[in-house]
């Protein structure tokens, strides 16, 4: 089918591109941009006047809970969270249950993944086996299988000297190893950020140092094997120092933050609130300050949603027995626009970090609006308010703290390879 | 844009501060689950209205009938002797009809979850819980849980509150020291760990003591506790120099096996409170500990048994204290 969109703002931040302008869509890809070629017979004109046009949102990390855990959601229902949110490419980490360490889980979630709304589900596989952090997965059949990276959810390894094998291994088939930085023993039973908060609450803290500490010892990993590794999800200042003085290093590593990081403090735990009972934990107004600048100067180049949807029970008990993560897959999108409303950095910038950022990252390419590229890509209505309510709230996990924002502009519609994967209702449009 | 409120649903919300869960719009008692934020009017009024209790409970016949026909349910999650039998004795006198259920041996290990615990209770129409669970927060989320019209006192959530123990000691302190703000007061242990020594943080800053300190090692120190508003000593020497109150707390056994410290027998050398330190504070300087206390630990046996020493009077004082939240959490005063 060929498709003709005019009249919308297109932004494409991995090119620099901003300006009204065409966009020509052939079958899955685009086609053009900028000008129509001549000869192009549009089947479908549509006319996207006051709306802007981005590429589709790559999300490095999205818990959708299947297979293992449907009682908390499915790719059905995830995925249609995900669509709404302009999110066309989700990562799922490989602690679903059981855990992605062969090519049949690969193939189940594909799968899956084909008979819903058509985001596309990418994999990442095991980096041990059953996620024990003891013997090597079978990286070779896993890539063969599809997955983008391997890594060990945030399952510990048993020792550095697995980490250090690991990275060899997977460098040997160019796998990218993704990490999580959170010292398991350092990390104990804490489950909040230690600081003033942890100690008037009463709760086990996690120190700075869990972070860090685990975080030197990947950098002198990647040091010595010369692996390319993305630390996922970091929660500190200092942690996100320590990448951009690697990175200025020449050393081959990247970051994310999750979105709620870059928002909220341990001081939004107060008191015992489990909707932000997160993993990570949410620590200092320091640590997101610093966060957020390593966000705005692209030393962190994708910030995630870290989805984590639970059912109700999940986030019913005293704080420490409470499930952590948050559903945030409907929030992503607001989330890093609000950082451009709030002057951190600019428009092209934000959407860089969550399309052609994370797609750089994974060696995708997805994430831009390029000719030949995939037709994934969001129509958004900047005038419009987008209120987070539990009615019109599509994650199957409605443990969200933002539910109740409101937000400056909407996805209008969000489109996957040349078709339209979620459409704002009729009624909701007026 | 600014967040607006979330409307009313069945999620999970963002809780209230303390106040507002555990007072009542016009600021009464509703819920007692911190001493953190409660007003030092509110604070003295509790006070008072135990030495009142105290009184009566000198007397021949120690019941009235002001909580008659009320059920208290006692819910311990966590194995205690004296809070729970002295919360049991101040139901008693005040002649309501008491329920013990030690958790630990019943629906926990079955996979009931507290809510569920809560829920069934709550079936049987019971007015108040006196709860006690190795969970902080566990109180507020009982507190925020329950049916309008009950209320939950908390007794003992992890390492969070124990705030019925800390009125006490501040009665205790009350009764034998007076006026708050000409005391020096020391806190001696295992600050990390404690629900006590927290309470007692913010009880004694409430009635704004001339100075509160704590004293202890490093390992057994909470991040940021000068964030509390005290004084940090790691030398028990230096910190009991010149104060009115000293408060011992108990050292765990398992303290050892997580690496805080080396061994009890250091402890003692270090932080154990023996009789030739305690006369490097106050001439009659209160000797007080919240008990078990562990003898040869964190306490010599002839300062626990020697003059200064109120531990026993803390126990008797603690069925007053509790008799007076429990009236006015159920709306009723003494006289």
């Amino acid at each position: 089918m060929s498709i003709l969109i005019e009249n919308a703002r297109v932004i494409d931040p991995g090119s620099g591109l901003d300006a009204v302008t065409p966009v020509c869509i052939q079958g899955s890809e685009i086609l053009a941009l900028g000008a129509v070629p001549e000869g192009f017979e549009p089947r479908r004109r549509i006319d996207a006047s006051g709306l802007w046009l981005f590429p589709g949102i790559v999300d490095l990390s999205a818990h959708l809970r299947e297979p293992g855990e449907e009682h908390k959601a499915t790719i059905a229902s995830e995925t249609q969270a995900a669509a709404r949110g302009g999110i066309t490419t989700v990562v799922v980490p490989p602690d679903t249950t059981p855990p992605i360490d062969s090519p049949a889980e690969v193939e189940l979630i594909s799968r899956r993944a084909e008979q819903a709304c058509g985001v596309r589900v990418l994999t990442m596989g095991a980096l041990t086996r059953g996620l024990h952090g003891e013997q090597l997965a079978e990286m070779a059949a896993l890539k063969r299988a599809g997955v983008v990276a391997v890594g060990n959810a945030w399952r510990p390894l048993a020792s550095p000297l697995v980490l250090r094998r690991a990275m060899e291994y997977a460098a040997t088939f160019d796998l990218m190893v993704s990490l999580s930085a959170q010292d398991a023993s350092l990390t104990g039973s804490g489950c909040v950020h230690e600081g003033a908060v942890s100690t008037r609450l009463g709760l086990p803290g996690i120190p700075e140092a869990a972070e860090t500490a685990a975080l030197g010892g990947i950098l002198a990993l990647v040091e010595q094997t010369g692996a390319r590794v993305h630390v996922n999800r970091l929660s500190t200042r200092r942690g996100a120092e320590m990448i951009a003085k690697a990175r200025a290093d020449g050393l081959p590593v990247s970051a994310d933050v999750a979105a709620h990081q870059l928002f909220l403090t341990e001081v939004d735990v107060a008191d015992f609130n489990p909707l932000c009972h997160v993993m990570p934990p949410l620590r200092t107004q320091r640590d997101r300050e610093g966060l957020r600048d390593a966000v705005a100067r692209g030393e962190i180049s994708a910030v995630c949603s870290d989805h984590q949807p639970h059912e109700s029970d999940s986030k019913l008990g005293p704080f420490a027995e409470t499930r952590p993560g948050i559903s945030g897959l409907e929030t992503l999108l607001p989330l890093t626009l609000r950082l451009v409303e709030e002057g951190l950095m600019p428009l092209s910038a934000a959407l860089a970090r969550i399309t052609a950022g994370p797609a750089d990252i994974l060696g995708l390419g997805s994430g831009r609006l390029s000719r030949g590229a995939p037709a994934d890509f969001v129509l958004f209505d900047p005038e419009a308010l987008n209120e987070i309510t539990p009615e019109s709230w599509l994650s199957a996990g409605s443990n969200s703290p933002f539910i109740g924002w409101t937000f400056s502009g909407r996805v209008t519609e969000t489109w996957v390879a040349g078709r339209p994967a979620w459409t704002l209702p009729a009624e909701d449009s007026a | 844009m600014i967040p607006v409120a979330a409307p009313a649903s069945q999620l999970p919300q963002a809780g209230p501060l303390p106040n507002s869960l555990q007072l009542t719009p016009d600021g009464r008692l509703q819920h007692l689950l911190t001493v953190e934020g409660l007003s030092r009017d509110l604070l003295n009024e509790i006070l008072d209205t135990a030495e009142s209790f105290a009184n009566m409970n000198e007397k021949a016949v120690k019941k009235v009938p002001l909580l008659r026909g009320k059920t208290i349910v006692n819910l311990f999650f966590e194995a205690s002797t004296r809070t729970r039998t002295t919360f049991e004795l101040a139901a008693k006198r005040l002649s309501a009809d008491v329920l013990n259920i030690n958790v630990s041996t019943s629906s926990a290990v079955k996979g009931e979850t507290l809510l569920d615990t809560l829920r069934n209770l709550e079936a049987m129409n019971v007015d108040m819980f006196v709860v006690r669970h190795q969970q902080s927060g566990a109180a507020h989320f009982m507190a925020r849980h329950v049916e309008p019209g009950i209320s939950v006192l908390n007794a003992g959530d992890g390492r969070h509150a124990h705030p019925t123990q800390a009125l006490l000691d501040m009665f205790t302190i009350r009764r034998f020291k007076g006026d708050f703000t000409r005391l020096k007061i020391a806190i001696v242990g295992d600050i990390l760990h404690s629900r006590v020594a927290r309470s007692q943080i913010h009880a004694l800053n409430i009635l704004q003591t001339g100075e509160v300190r704590v004293v202890a090692p490093h390992s057994l120190l909470p991040a940021h506790v000068e964030d509390l508003g005290v004084h940090v000593y790691h030398n028990l020497e230096q910190g009991l120099h010149d104060v009115d109150v000293v408060i011992m707390l108990r050292l765990q056994r398992e303290r050892m096996e997580h690496a805080h410290l080396p061994s009890e027998h250091e402890y003692f050398q270090l932080f154990g409170l023996t009789r030739r330190r305690l006369h490097l504070a106050k001439p009659g300087c209160l000797v007080m500990h919240p008990g078990p206390a562990n003898r040869g630990v964190e306490i010599d046996s002839a300062v626990a048994d020697g003059a200064q020493s109120v531990i026993l009077q803390q126990v008797t004082f603690g069925i007053a204290v509790r008799m007076a939240v429990m009236s006015m959490v159920m709306g009723v005063r003494g006289s």
